[in-house]
C-alpha cells in the first residue's frame, strides 16, 4: 500500500537545537531525515513505522568536514559525494572513500549522508567496516546533553544501537594516524556496482622488521552487526606473513564470523569469501608493507 | 519559536524549477516526483521503481544529480530545480540528443531524460570522460533496451563533438 503524504508531518525547524528540543519533546515519535535514500524507500512502500519526520538535512553544522591537525571532523549529514570530494577523506582515509564510491549511483551518493548510514545500522552498508577499522568516534547529542562513543560500541545487535530516542549523531571524528598505513578495500555481490554486499572487506595494516607490527580488520554482511576481527588481529599481530599464517588467518576468520543464508548468498560461501579477502590483504601487506 | 511544528497540512513551498519561480500548494511529505508531474505538468521526469534504484525520475537540484522519488518537496524548499524540460537552453542538449539518434541511445524513451540529466551532470564535471567515468557517471540510471553500450557511445561522442575532438 503506497503512503498517503496528509499522514505524514515533516517538520523543518533548521536548527540542531530546536530539532533536539522536538526530539526531547516526543522521544522515539519524530524520524530525522536527511538524503531520504533509506526512509523515502520505506514510505513510499508504505513501511515507514513513524508518522512524523523531523528536516536535518538543512542543518549547517551536520553538513561540513573539518580537518584538525589530529583528527577530522565529518558532519553526520554529509553526502558520500562530500566524502569523495574532499582531499583529506581520499588521501589519508581511503576505504572511506572507496567505500562511498561503492554506494549506489551518483544520484544516491548526492543524497545519502554517513550518519544516516551509520543509524540505518545495516550489516552490509558499505561504509561502515571503514569506520570500524579507522577507529571512528561519535558524538551523539541531545537536549540533555552531548557525550562520546567509539563507534565500535555503536551497535549492539541486527538494527539495534546505541542511540537513545531523544538522541541525534551530530559528529563523526577520524584519527589522522593511518596514512602511513597498508589498506584495501574489497566488496563482493552480485554485480561490480549498484549491487548490495555479500561479503564487504575494510583492512589496515603495518608492517615493521617483516612482521605485522598493526592490523585492523572488518568485514560487512558476515554477521548482525559490521564486525571487527579482534581475534584473527591478535593471531596475525607479532607474526611474519608466511603461507602457515595464511592458514592461521582464514580459520580464524571463520570461527569469527556469524554469515546467514539470505536472498543475496550463502553461509558458506560468505565464509569462504571472507578468508578469501583477509588473505589477499595479507598477501598485499607481504609485498606492499615494509615500504608504506 | 520553531515553526509550525505539526505539518502534515498543505502549505505553500516556494522553489525555482527551469528558471521560474514556482509556488505550490503541497503536503510536507509530497514527492519532489508527484508535484513536478501533477502539479506542475512537468511528465519528462518519469517514474520508474520509485525507490531510487533506476534514475528514470532524475532531476537536477542545486546543480546536483537527486533521484526526485526520494525527495520530500519541503526538502526542495528554496531549491533550484532543472527537469529535463529545462534543459532545452543547455548548450550540452543538442549534442547529446544528436548522439543519442545516431548512436542508437535511445529506444522506448522512459530513461532517456535521466539518461540526458545524469550526462549533463557528468559533462559538466568532467568534460572529456573515460569510459569508465561514463560508466560511473550512469551507474544509477537503469535501461532495458538498449543494453547500454550505445548510451555510452552516445555520452562519448557528445563529449568529444563538445570539446571539438
Amino acid at each position: 500500500m503506497r503512503a498517503d503524504p496528509a499522514d505524514y508531518c515533516l517538520a523543518s525547524p533548521g536548527s540542531l537545537l530546536a530539532v533536539l528540543s522536538m526530539l526531547a519533546a516526543e522521544p522515539a515519535q519524530w524520524l530525522p531525515i536527511a538524503g531520504g535514500t533509506d526512509v523515502m524507500v520505506l514510505y513510499a512502500a508504505g513501511k515507514l513505522p513513524n508518522r512524523k519526520l523531523v528536516n536535518i538535512w538543512n542543518i549547517p553544522e551536520l553538513r561540513q568536514i573539518e580537518v584538525f591537525p589530529d583528527r577530522i571532523r565529518i558532519g553526520a549529514a554529509c553526502t558520500y559525494t562530500a566524502l569523495r570530494m574532499h582531499p583529506i577523506v581520499s588521501q589519508e582515509f581511503p576505504l572511506l572513500a572507496t567505500a562511498a564510491s561503492w554506494t549506489g549511483g551518483i544520484a544516491n551518493q548526492n543524497r545519502g549522508t554517513l550518519g544516516g548510514n551509520i543509524a540505518n545500522a545495516s550489516p552490509a552498508a558499505d561504509s561502515l567496516p571503514a569506520l570500524l577499522v579507522y577507529d571512528a568516534e561519535l558524538t551523539l547529542v541531545s537536549a540533555r546533553g552531548e557525550r562520546k562513543l567509539p563507534y565500535r560500541s555503536f551497535h549492539i545487535a541486527y538494527k539495534q544501537t546505541a542511540l537513545a530516542s531523544d538522541e541525534l549523531i551530530r559528529d563523526i571524528f577520524l584519527p589522522r594516524r593511518f596514512s602511513g598505513y597498508v589498506s584495501h578495500a574489497r566488496k563482493v555481490g552480485a554485480r561490480n556496482a549498484q549491487a548490495i554486499a555479500k561479503v564487504c572487506l575494510a583492512a589496515l595494516g603495518r608492517l615493521a622488521n617483516g612482521t605485522v607490527q598493526d592490523v585492523r580488520l572488518a568485514l560487512g554482511s558476515v554477521a548482525p552487526i559490521p564486525l571487527r576481527l579482534v581475534a584473527t588481529e591478535r593471531e596475525l599481530l607479532g607474526k611474519k606473513i608466511a603461507p602457515s599464517l595464511l592458514v592461521t588467518a582464514r580459520r580464524s576468520v571463520t570461527g569469527e564470523i556469524r554469515p546467514i543464508d539470505d536472498i543475496r548468498s550463502t553461509a558458506r560461501y560468505r565464509a569462504a569469501v571472507s578468508g578469501n579477502l583477509v588473505v589477499e590483504f595479507l598477501e598485499k601487506l607481504a609485498s606492499e608493507g615494509e615500504n608504506a | 519559536m520553531v515553526p509550525s511544528l505539526e505539518t502534515s497540512a498543505k502549505r505553500d513551498v516556494f522553489f525555482t524549477v527551469n528558471g521560474e519561480t514556482k509556488k505550490v500548494l503541497a503536503h510536507p511529505m509530497e514527492r519532489l516526483l508527484d508535484v513536478l508531474r501533477n502539479e506542475l505538468g512537468l511528465t519528462g521526469t518519469k517514474e520508474g521503481c520509485g525507490e531510487g534504484e533506476c534514475g528514470s525520475c532524475s532531476v537536477l537540484m542545486d546543480g546536483m544529480l537527486v533521484n526526485s522519488c526520494l525527495i520530500p518537496v519541503a526538502q526542495a524548499s528554496g531549491a533550484n530545480i532543472v527537469t529535463i524540460e529545462g534543459m532545452s537552453a543547455h548548450a550540452l542538449l543538442l549534442p547529446l540528443q544528436e548522439a543519442f539518434l545516431e548512436c542508437g541511445g535511445a529506444q522506448c524513451g522512459i530513461c532517456t531524460p535521466g539518461m540526458i540529466l545524469a550526462a549533463v551532470h557528468l559533462l559538466d564535471k568532467k568534460p572529456e570522460p573515460t569510459l569508465a567515468e561514463i560508466r560511473e557517471g550512469l551507474a544509477g540510471n537503469l535501461c532495458r533496451c538498449t543494453g547500454y553500450m550505445e548510451i555510452f557511445e552516445a555520452v562519448a561522442t557528445a563529449a568529444r563533438q563538445r570539446v571539438g575532438k
